[in-house]
């Protein structure tokens, strides 16, 4: 059995409860899940089966009702909303499927933007290099309604990879995109991840895209299982 | 399908969801203002009135030559109108070899109906408040008789067929105003002695006067009754006919309310719009459903348009509720302030606040609502498709209409009206025009700045559109309160400093020109300083541009009283400090020789004078004529001594007259007065010092009023800037997340905001105190006829003050954004 410092992202019976008028809802049902360094994993599963939960408080985004998440050896139940902003802000970085640029931004601000909350001083070159990495170096004074869905997803990711995550949390990346962008934003996004030797989560109901991925798992009723 | 039940379905369902409580809650604020201010300027412009109506005693007085005919008490009664009856007449008082011609006034119990009589039991003893008159057989005089018969209280003295026994010296009688400088000493006695006098015969000179008291709407109607019925010589005066300084403090009084509740509505408005934008977008989604499951446009408009009234009624009324608590609650307060009970509200404020809140809503949050209507129903395909905007200027157009309907009821001055609206209109104008400038030019500082002021500035200066806007509706909240906080400090201060401590509080009359030199010599000793003695020649009008002046071919009653009684003239070289020319130029130098006239400009237009127009008056038998070449504004509310018209020297100096001045004696030198009419007892001396004091009341008492009612309009505008915060909510909330998600902590968000709404502040405050100064001056120099000076300071001060207001306001109208989860960020949108 691996080591336990081997895992970057542990999930240890977590548990998610929202109240609604017919009473208790589980949404998440004692997931104990582990992801290793440099590992990608999809976790997939049909709308509403509770997948986007799941990324959320792996992430550090919300609090488990119940277990806890350790990511990068921090049990996140121990941190406020401050503290798990500054892991957040260190070790993991986001894609969203609805791109979720700031729209009084131009692209170049954008994805300096991690790295400014970071205090960073070379704050504009360094997001100069990552938009260059993602092909957009003639665009960067552009703002998102400049730019295509393909593109702004890319200066998502250039966003993403901006501040030199350890993790990176992608949801639904391509959702809001054709099939032929989707098909080179996923390669755009696992050749970085290579590059970068970065630990992906990613949330899809795409099964062709869960399989570029090294591990899947199933969320199905608050519950998870492996697809082997 | 039944719109209306759907529409009431509709609402109960929307308001519990949260989208309609933003606009609900806005209509209600607004009325609650509108109504708490109409309450309270109802029920204090009512005590004003009252108090003002002290100088004549009663509400109403009707003033006769010949005995008031039962019938007119009588119908007194039957209004259940409060009623006294008074003579006055001169007469001869004697004491042994000693006679003076006195005013004497018989009165009855309810003498005076306002306002109380004061005396003191010896001359010049303390003074002290008395609710009774004087007995049978016994008098009240005042400190002149005393003077001039040598007699003291306790003495007695005749009054035709009669002796009196002086039981008090009468120190103050509330209508004492009328015609200050024609006032022989005064005596005060029962009219039940009246006939025992013997003094009441046919063809005697006696005024009769019926006082009458009571709400302001049986006065209004006895009034309309009598204006209807009255004899030919009688006359009536109200509040408003009263004295001209008292006459214009009050107009002034009604148009500093009016013009602050006039400004609510605007903000109220304001703050209706942006919430009713906010709920219709948010409502295409809605709309584009109903459309697609078969609801036809106009259904779908009429849907909203009964919403829109259900929630403008109640609202409406749920705000006239909570404003008649704010007033009440407001008048708790004052209670400890002010000594004067105020009449209780009337019902009128409810009606005028329902009025006014559906007129506003109707016209600030129908045009957005109705954009609903022409939802596509392909939106739920295509949620790109949004209805066409309303045209903009149907909505401006509804808006001024809007203003201009409530302006002239609210304010109840068209001229005023305009110049708030357009003044306002004007300010938004040029507001968003300034401030895309602005913002152009602080987009270019964006790269130099650190993390929170650039993520500041980026948040105003990127929606450039969204910001201006923003700009626009808080700067017009801000310079309408930094107008009202400029009126309030610059235009109040300067009215009130034409009345300041030292305002002249003694007239001397009746100086003879031979005493000139010495009274001017006497005082210049006494008090230390030279004090101006006027001339004054009375003389009739006879004629205007040689056509004779009959009283009769006025029709304004004013205009035929003053064309039948003898007028004030003066002459003098220079023209006095608190006189301004409106027209024409003054004459230079004695060496004129030609008779010129200068004529006041109220009384030359109720005359119909004319520049270039030749008076001729009556003086002594002799004829003077003379081109009237300016026309004057006269500062009333000086007390200094003025004229309604005045000549050069070369036409009046050389006709018979008198001198006159006024000045102030402090109360620790009043004994100079003693001294002064021992040497001159010819000389008239008449105390204005408790005139002075109810003034300066009434002034007090609309300064208070003025700025409870800022109160309220300071909460409109915070109101809008709530209402504006609203409007960018969703967009805040969504970037709150994403900020969070990436990392930034609280402190952060907070810089950001911070700085952004610092920015805004900055910026709003600058731009506005230029609008509010442009809209003061032209206030002061078109409405109130004040000289003022802007104190240069403000245009600092008000970015600063904005900053303080928006920065708190803006971070509680955003703290939902703070706590925000960052896992908004994952729900789908």
């Amino acid at each position: 059995m691996d080591s336990e410092n081997n895992y970057i992202v542990q999930a240890l019976g977590l548990g998610k409860q929202v109240a609604s008028p017919e009473g208790t809802l589980i949404i998440l049902d004692a997931i104990n899940l582990a992801i290793k360094k440099g590992e990608s994993l999809a976790i997939i599963g049909i709308s509403g089966s509770g997948k986007s939960t799941l990324l959320g408080l792996l992430a550090g985004l919300d609090r488990p009702t119940t277990g806890k998440v350790i990511l990068n050896g921090t049990d996140l139940n121990q941190l406020d909303e401050d503290g798990r902003a500054l892991i957040r802000n260190q070790v993991v970085g986001f894609v969203f499927q609805s791109f979720h640029l700031l729209p009084n931004l131009t692209a170049l601000e954008n994805t300096a933007l991690p790295l400014e909350l970071a205090g960073a001083e070379q704050a504009d070159a360094m997001a100069m290099q990552k938009l260059q990495a993602v092909g957009l170096a003639e665009r960067i004074h552009h703002y998102p309604n400049q730019l295509s869905g393909g593109e702004q997803q890319r200066v998502a990711i250039a966003r993403a990879f901006a501040g030199n995550p350890q993790i990176l949390f992608a949801d639904e990346p391509t959702g809001n995109l054709d099939h032929k962008t989707a098909q080179r934003i996923i390669d755009l996004l696992f050749d970085l991840n290579k590059e970068n030797s970065t630990t992906l989560i990613m949330v899809t109901h795409d099964h062709a895209i869960a399989d570029h991925c090294d591990r899947q798992v199933v969320m199905a009723g608050g519950q998870l299982t492996e697809n082997l | 399908m039944n719109t209306f039940k759907f529409a009431s379905v509709s609402l109960t369902r929307d308001w519990h969801s949260g989208e309609l409580r933003l606009i609900g809650i806005s209509i209600l604020i607004a009325v609650a203002c509108l109504s708490s201010v109409n309450f309270f300027t109802d029920r204090v412009r009512r005590a004003t009135e009252r108090q003002a109506t002290e100088l004549l005693a009663a509400d109403l007085v009707l003033i006769s030559s010949a005995k008031i005919r039962k019938e007119y008490i009588t119908k007194a009664d039957q209004a259940h109108l409060t009623v006294s009856l008074n003579e006055s007449f001169r007469s001869v008082v004697t004491k042994d070899d000693k006679l003076e011609l006195t005013e004497v006034k018989a009165v009855d119990t309810n003498y005076p109906i306002r306002g109380r009589l004061r005396t003191s039991d010896y001359l010049l003893g303390a003074e002290q408040y008395n609710d009774s008159i004087p007995a049978p057989g016994s008098v009240w005089v005042d400190s002149r008789l005393l003077q001039a018969l040598q007699v003291q209280v306790g003495d007695s003295i005749n009054l035709g067929a009669m002796a009196f026994v002086i039981d008090k010296v009468l120190t103050y009688e509330p209508d004492r105003g009328g015609d200050l400088f024609n006032i022989a000493p005064r005596l005060l006695m029962n009219r039940t002695d009246l006939d025992a006098t013997g003094l009441i015969l046919p063809g005697s000179r006696i005024k009769y006067r019926l006082l009458l008291g009571g709400d302001s709407e049986a006065i209004d109607q006895y009034r309309a009754y009598i204006n209807t019925n009255k004899d030919d010589h009688m006359r009536v005066q109200g509040i408003k006919d009263a004295r001209p300084e008292i006459k214009s403090a009050l107009e002034r009084a009604e148009q500093f309310l009016g013009l602050a509740a006039l400004v609510s509505i605007a903000l109220a408005g304001l703050a209706i719009a942006m919430s009713a934008q906010r709920f219709a977008i948010r409502h295409y989604d809605n709309c584009a459903i109903m459309r697609c499951l078969g609801l036809q446009q106009k259904q779908i408009s009429r849907i909203y348009l009964y919403q829109l009234l259900m929630l403008g009624l109640i609202c409406s009324l749920a705000g006239c509720l909570i404003g008649y608590f704010v007033q009440a609650a407001l008048t708790q307060l004052m209670s400890g302030l002010s000594q004067q009970t105020l009449p209780k509200p009337s019902w009128l404020p409810v009606l005028s606040g329902l009025f006014a809140g559906l007129i506003t809503v109707l016209a600030f949050a129908l045009p957005p609502l109705m954009r609903l209507g022409a939802v596509s129903p392909l939106r739920v395909l295509r949620r790109d498709l949004t209805p066409l905007p309303v045209n903009n200027y149907l909505i401006y157009s509804l808006a001024v209409l809007a203003l201009m309907l409530l302006g002239p009821w609210q304010a109840d001055n068209i001229s005023l009206t305009l110049y708030t609206v357009s003044g306002l209109f004007l300010t938004a104008i040029l507001l968003a025009l300034a401030a895309k400038y602005m913002l152009a030019l602080l987009a270019r500082l964006q790269p130099h700045l650190k993390m929170a002021a650039r993520y500041g500035l980026a948040n105003v200066t990127r929606r450039s559109n969204h910001s201006i806007v923003q700009i626009m509706g808080i700067g017009i909240g801000i310079t309408v309160m930094l107008l009202l906080t400029l009126v309030r400090t610059d235009l109040l201060e300067n009215w009130q400093n034409r009345l300041p401590e030292d305002a002249p509080n003694y007239f001397l009359i009746n100086i003879q020109p031979d005493q000139v030199d010495g009274v001017k010599s006497f005082l210049a000793h006494a008090l230390q300083y030279e004090i101006e003695l006027y001339p004054m020649i009375r003389g009739r009008l006879t004629k205007i541009n040689d056509v004779a002046v009959n009283p009769d071919d006025y029709e304004n009653p004013r205009a035929s009283r003053l064309a039948a009684r003898e007028f004030n003239l003066s002459y003098a070289t220079k023209m006095q400090a608190d006189n301004r020319l409106v027209a024409g130029r003054w004459w230079t130098g004695e060496s004129t020789v030609e008779p010129y006239f200068s004529v006041e400009e109220g009384i030359a237009e109720t005359l119909g004078i004319n520049m270039g127009d030749t008076l001729t008056y009556s003086i002594a038998g002799q004829e003077i004529s003379g081109h009237v070449i300016n026309l004057r504004w006269v500062e009333w509310d000086s007390f200094h001594v003025n004229f309604f018209v005045v000549s050069n020297p070369a036409a009046l100096k050389t006709y018979p007259g008198t001198f006159i001045s006024s000045f102030y004696i402090p109360e620790s030198k009043r004994s100079i007065l003693i001294g002064l009419v021992g040497k001159y007892p010819s000389i008239t001396i008449l105390d204005v010092d408790a005139l002075l004091a109810q003034v300066r009341t009434i002034m007090n008492q609309v300064v208070r009023t003025i700025e409870f009612v800022f109160i309220f309009t300071l909460l409109t505008g915070i109101a809008v800037l709530f209402a504006t915060l609203q409007s960018t909510h969703d967009a805040r909330t969504q970037e709150s997340a994403l900020m969070s998600a990436l990392g930034a902590n609280r402190k952060q968000i907070i810089s950001g905001l911070v700085a952004e709404f610092m920015l805004l502040g900055l910026i709003t405050g600058l731009l506005s105190a230029i609008a509010a100064s442009v809209i003061e001056l032209a206030l002061a120099v078109f409405i109130f006829k004040m000289d003022i000076v802007i104190n240069p300071l403000i245009w600092l001060i008000a970015p600063v003050v904005c900053c303080l207001i928006i920065v708190p306001t803006g971070l509680f109208g955003t703290r939902k954004v703070l706590s925000v989860s960052p896992m908004l960020i994952l729900k789908k949108t």
